[in-house]
């Protein structure tokens, strides 16, 4: 069937516009066509070699045809390239035929190209070009497990202190002796996001100690979910402060899922509830300022973290304390004082270290010309 | 000058006077507009959770033929979130979180891996290609000082002793230098918000501008 449509449109001159030119077009050359490697399918990859003559040429027409799908056009390639990723329409397991012909501006096309074999998508269940990320995961298991033996066997793993965790006995002591709430608000994105699970690990602690110092503390959320393990949070940290009494589960609660609306509903909270202390600790986008400045026009003191690097000059600007980046996966294993957290952070320094070492030595070899380190990093 | 005559403009106008309101100090404005802001997303948000979600992807796919039985575990498992309204079976709750936050976790872990790290890594060497002017060969060796200096700083398990806690404030240093750039550029983004916001209330509300 393709061979004669090709016959067709191929050796037939397919356009009424000048054969000579539809014959001084050559296609492209040595097509091959395979199936994307290290994906979830439904790709075919296509390599060529560009014709000799490429003066005249726009671009390639790339043809494709199935059992149960008739010869069409299924893209179009720029003349410099010579490699195309076709996705649309395609199933695994399906065997394709495909075929290409070039174009010129006017619109003349030259004879179709040799046909390649036919070709079938199909997923792989392993990205082989992500072996190092693999590798690295391995690694850093690997350190957490040694760390925590280490830690287990009674070894006290050193972590230096976060000026803004320091701050936050003092500021919660502040609120209780002022007679005001601890205002915390565990940014706006859902549990799926690893400073949500900060915000959540560092509310434990926080909630343990304001249990300890009979105060009281608000969580406005933005997502149900977040809202359900804020609420448990809250009581596990007053339970274990041994006040469980004094948990209220109205003080942790879901505001509205809008990002502005949620930052409008904080913004009344705290002008209204007038908390002594404001912490804001998780993912926090635009924001991030209307809440801090608002927090700072009330005379709250104020803790900010987040590991969204654009927020925290505002953070920086408008609280009394800030805490950076990976401070806040640090901060919750510091508050938590649990070995596991805790051997994490230590592990983590280590692949720090790691890097900067690869960064050094690679960059050096690299001048040299010898590009292994850099290749390394370079894979998937 | 023509003032709008479209009520919908004058809601706007309105609400957006009620918000800038909270810049004197709190009052029943703000507190209206406020309110009326988080309920419409509210219920907004309960719509297209309903059109979007509910209907296509639980009742649709179950109710209809041809019908999608294994649907049924997802949504159970869904439900057990319910439990926290039970004093008996809150402990229910625990299962589809902990189901959501490894799920999570484990799709998330190689993906930051890849682009936070290895992406930004590969970035950072020094290759014989960043040093073509005298210009580029300065930003490629100042980044990569920067990067070094910024690693060291978030370095937990480590005294910031001697030349580690020199290399740790020479860190900060890049880092505020980074925050005040950053600061500027979005505080300028701001101000285009604000002229936009101003151009509505003067151009198509009072029609003076």
């Amino acid at each position: 069937m393709l061979i004669g449509l090709l016959f067709f449109f191929g050796q037939m001159p397919i356009t009424v516009v000048a054969t000579t030119d539809s014959i001084s077009l050559k296609p492209p050359t040595n097509l091959r066509a395979m199936d994307t490697p290290n994906d979830h399918g439904e790709s075919i990859t296509l390599f060529w070699d560009r014709p000799l003559d490429i003066s005249n040429i726009e671009g390639y027409q790339i043809f494709r045809e199935a059992e149960d799908e008739s010869l069409h056009l299924a893209g179009y390639a720029p003349v410099n390239k010579t490699e195309y990723l076709d996705q649309l329409g395609l199933r695994n397991n399906v065997e394709y035929q495909y075929s290409m012909r070039s174009i010129n501006p006017e619109g003349v096309v030259s004879i179709f190209s040799e046909l390649p074999p036919v070709v079938t998508a199909y997923p792989q269940w392993f990205k082989k070009n992500e072996v190092n990320i693999l590798i690295m995961i391995i690694i850093y298991l690997g350190l957490v497990v040694y760390f925590v033996r280490i830690a287990r066997k009674g070894k006290k793993i050193f972590l230096r202190r976060i000026p803004g965790l320091d701050a936050l006995e003092e500021a919660v002591g502040r609120a209780t002796e002022m007679g005001k709430p601890i205002l915390y608000v565990p940014g706006i994105w859902p549990m799926d996001e690893i400073g949500t699970i900060a915000a959540m690990n560092i509310l434990k602690p926080v909630s343990k100690k304001v249990a300890q110092y009979e105060s009281r503390i608000i969580v406005p959320c933005i997502d149900p979910i977040v809202m359900n393990v804020a609420q448990q949070t809250v009581k596990e940290g007053f339970t274990e402060a041994g006040r469980p009494d004094r948990y209220n589960q109205d003080d942790v609660f879901f505001l509205t899922s809008a990002q502005f609306a949620y930052a409008a509903g904080v913004n009344g909270i705290m002008v209204r509830e007038k908390p002594a202390t404001n912490l804001f600790l998780g993912v926090f986008f635009a924001e991030s300022l209307l809440l801090a400045e608002t927090g700072n026009a009330t005379g709250a003191i104020q803790i900010a973290g987040t590991d969204r690097v654009p927020q925290l000059p505002f953070f920086v600007a408008a609280c009394d304390y800030c805490i950076m980046g990976e401070e806040l996966y640090a901060a919750s294993a510091y508050l938590s004082e649990d070995p596991r957290l805790i051997s994490s952070i230590k592990a983590q320094d280590w692949g720090k270290m790691a890097i900067l070492i690869s960064l050094f030595f690679g960059s050096v070899f690299s001048i040299f010309g010898l590009r292994f380190i850099l290749s390394w990093f370079s894979a998937g | 000058m023509s003032i709008s005559t479209s009520i919908w403009v004058w809601m706007a106008a309105l609400l957006t006077l009620m918000v800038y309101s909270f810049l004197y100090k709190d009052n029943p404005f703000y507190r209206l507009a406020e309110h009326i802001f988080m309920g419409l997303s509210l219920g907004y948000t309960l719509t297209i959770l309903w059109y979007n979600y509910i209907i296509p992807r639980v009742y649709e796919p179950l109710f209809l033929p041809p019908h999608q039985w294994s649907l049924i575990f997802p949504i159970l498992l869904g439900m057990m979130t319910f439990g926290i309204f039970s004093k008996k079976y809150s402990w229910l709750i625990k299962y589809p979180l902990a189901f959501y936050v490894g799920g999570y976790a484990g799709l998330r872990i190689p993906l930051l891996l890849q682009s936070w790290i290895i992406r930004q890594v590969e970035a950072s060497f020094l290759t014989p290609d960043k040093f073509t002017s005298l210009m580029s060969s300065i930003n490629a060796i100042l980044i990569f000082a920067g990067l070094f200096a910024t690693l060291i700083y978030f370095y937990f398990s480590k005294k910031r002793e001697h030349g580690f806690g020199a290399a740790a404030q020479v860190g900060i240093v890049f880092i505020m230098v980074a925050f005040g750039a950053a600061f500027g550029y979005t505080v300028m983004a701001r101000i285009s918000l604000l002229i936009g916001r101003m151009q509505f209330l003067l151009h198509d509300w009072l029609g003076i501008m």
